[in-house]
């Protein structure tokens, strides 16, 4: 109801308690092409659908390599995305050079955060509209983090975001609880199932799609289209049986559409 | 021809900065200390001895100190910069103890922040007057090492500051093996700081021996080394003396 009048500015609060211009820049991550991770005790795997403007053109990079031991990837404006990339990867560059060891992944993500915050503070700045799905090890093992644009960072065990994440989401809801303790293939594996959840019935194929990994003994790289390729074709036919996970189109839908109206404010989850 | 000397310093090029504040020479100046890993951990040696030039002016000079959680600091040099490098690694563990999660600094990445705090001030022509050894140990690693002056360092099973490499360094050699018991990494560092009181101008005879384990670091009481002086050749110093002039 009030929405048009607070919303103009990220530095004014709607009579609700709540600052518009944020929720909106997350409402971009949400129009981004979908971006997952997923991680066990010891590995991490992103994944990410790409989904080129036209057959003449070639995809953006949504999966970035920070360090040996950190790699993200983005959702939302890749432009916004790349640069907070760049800063990431000149925070662990000036820490490694600094104390000779690698910067642990939790205080990246702390720093991405304050840095989000600030621009959600300052009447000449906006929000950056990028999702970032952080996926790095250190002392305590392997984590995954997701940074959102209102300054909030959560850790999870896995996450998508982006257009039709919910199909994903659902899908790893279900399988989860066995991810610690999955085989490093198991998890590429089931990082594969997720994108495909998002692809809504579209055939999976390691053109449209950026598989990475990182783990204990293995550092952050982006997996080859032969090797992604191998790997679709190894439990598509194991997919065939098990049928791709029967959501409602009711959940797509409104993941996609407003859930910004009057109710819980979204960065409050 | 104006022979007055100019007001203007030699150092132009530096910059506004006064002679002053440049690091020229130590004042009062903590002589050898000695480290070596052993199966625990790092034990390590320094006497307590603060040197006003060739006055052994202060006896009560502690130049070993614990960093954090899992580091041991010692320092020969100029006691003043020890003190401020003391504040600098205040201020580090302060922050990295406020982002309260479970990461912490261990001893590699304390000894490369300080290499490269000597190595910048040495670039500026102001050092901070030190040889530093850092010891620790953390999730079952052992580390030992050393930065000088000019920013110069490495990491050894054993090391040593000033006369220490001279003196004490060959004994480890000879000597030091892995998986030292305490009590024998203990003797072998009392017999290196022994052939250093003897030799050593400005050892004195009180020294400290400190060691960090997992469990933390402790230190000991000060204590002093027995001597011998017994030698024939002191009893009658100028009996085979030959005349002076």
């Amino acid at each position: 109801m009030f929405r048009n009048q607070y919303d103009t500015d990220v530095t004014t609060w709607s009579p609700a308690g709540r600052l518009f211009q944020v929720e909106y820049a997350m409402e971009a991550v949400k129009q981004g092409s979908a971006a997952i991770g997923l991680r066990s005790k010891t590995h991490i795997v992103l994944g990410c659908v790409n989904k080129a403007n036209s057959e003449l053109s070639s995809h953006q990079k949504k999966i970035f390599k920070v360090d040996d031991h950190i790699g993200v990837a983005i959702a939302g404006l890749t432009a916004d995305g790349r640069v907070l990339s760049r800063y990431m990867r000149n925070e662990c560059i000036n820490y490694s050079f600094t104390y000779e060891s690698p910067l642990p992944v939790g205080r990246l993500v702390v720093q991405l955060a304050d840095k989000a915050q600030v621009c959600t503070q300052r009447s000449w700045k906006r929000p950056y509209g990028v999702g970032l799905l952080v996926a790095g090890l250190d002392e305590s093992g392997a984590h995954l983090y997701y940074n959102c644009p209102s300054g909030n960072y959560f850790e999870y065990q896995a996450f998508a975001i982006g257009s039709r994440s919910q199909a994903a989401k659902t899908y790893l809801e279900r399988r989860f609880e066995n991810f610690a303790d999955s085989s490093r293939d198991d998890l590429v594996k089931d990082a594969l199932m997720a994108i495909r959840e998002t692809l809504q019935g579209e055939t999976l194929k390691s053109s449209i799609c950026t598989v990475a990994v990182v783990g204990v003994g293995e550092p952050f790289h982006i997996l080859d289209l032969e090797t992604v390729q191998q790997m679709i074709d190894a439990f598509e036919i194991v997919g065939e049986q098990e049928g791709p996970a029967a959501e409602p189109d009711a959940a797509a839908a409104a993941d996609q559409g407003g859930s910004t109206e009057e109710g819980v404010a979204p960065m409050d989850i | 021809m104006n022979f007055m000397a100019s007001k203007q310093p030699e150092n132009s090029l530096l910059g506004p900065e006064a002679d002053s504040q440049r690091t020229l020479y130590p004042y009062v100046t903590g002589t050898s200390v000695v480290a070596l890993k052993y199966k625990d951990g790092i034990l390590m040696a320094a006497d307590m001895g603060g040197s006003y030039g060739s006055t052994l002016r202060y006896k009560n000079v502690e130049r070993m100190k614990a960093i954090g959680k899992h580091s041991l600091l010692g320092a020969s040099g100029e006691i003043s910069d020890f003190q401020e490098i003391l504040r600098y690694l205040d201020d580090l563990i302060l922050y990295d103890n406020m982002w309260d999660d479970g990461n912490s600094l261990g001893p590699k990445e304390v000894h490369n922040y300080l290499t490269r705090v000597m190595y910048n001030r040495r670039n500026k022509f102001n050092p901070l007057w030190n040889s530093l050894v850092l010891g620790g140990i953390k999730n079952g690693q052992k580390y030992l090492g050393t930065v000088s002056m000019i920013g110069v360092n490495f990491e050894d099973d054993h090391v040593a500051t000033g006369f220490g490499n001279h003196l004490a360094r060959p004994i480890l050699r000879q000597e030091w093996h892995e998986n030292l018991s305490f009590e024998d990494g203990v003797k072998l560092l009392e017999k290196c700081m022994r052939v250093l009181l003897y030799r050593d101008r400005s050892a004195i005879n009180k020294l400290q021996i400190a060691k960090i384990t997992e469990e933390g670091m402790t230190i000991s009481q000060p204590y002093s080394l027995k001597t011998y002086w017994e030698f024939s050749a002191f009893e009658n110093p100028t009996q085979g003396a030959v005349g002076s002039w």
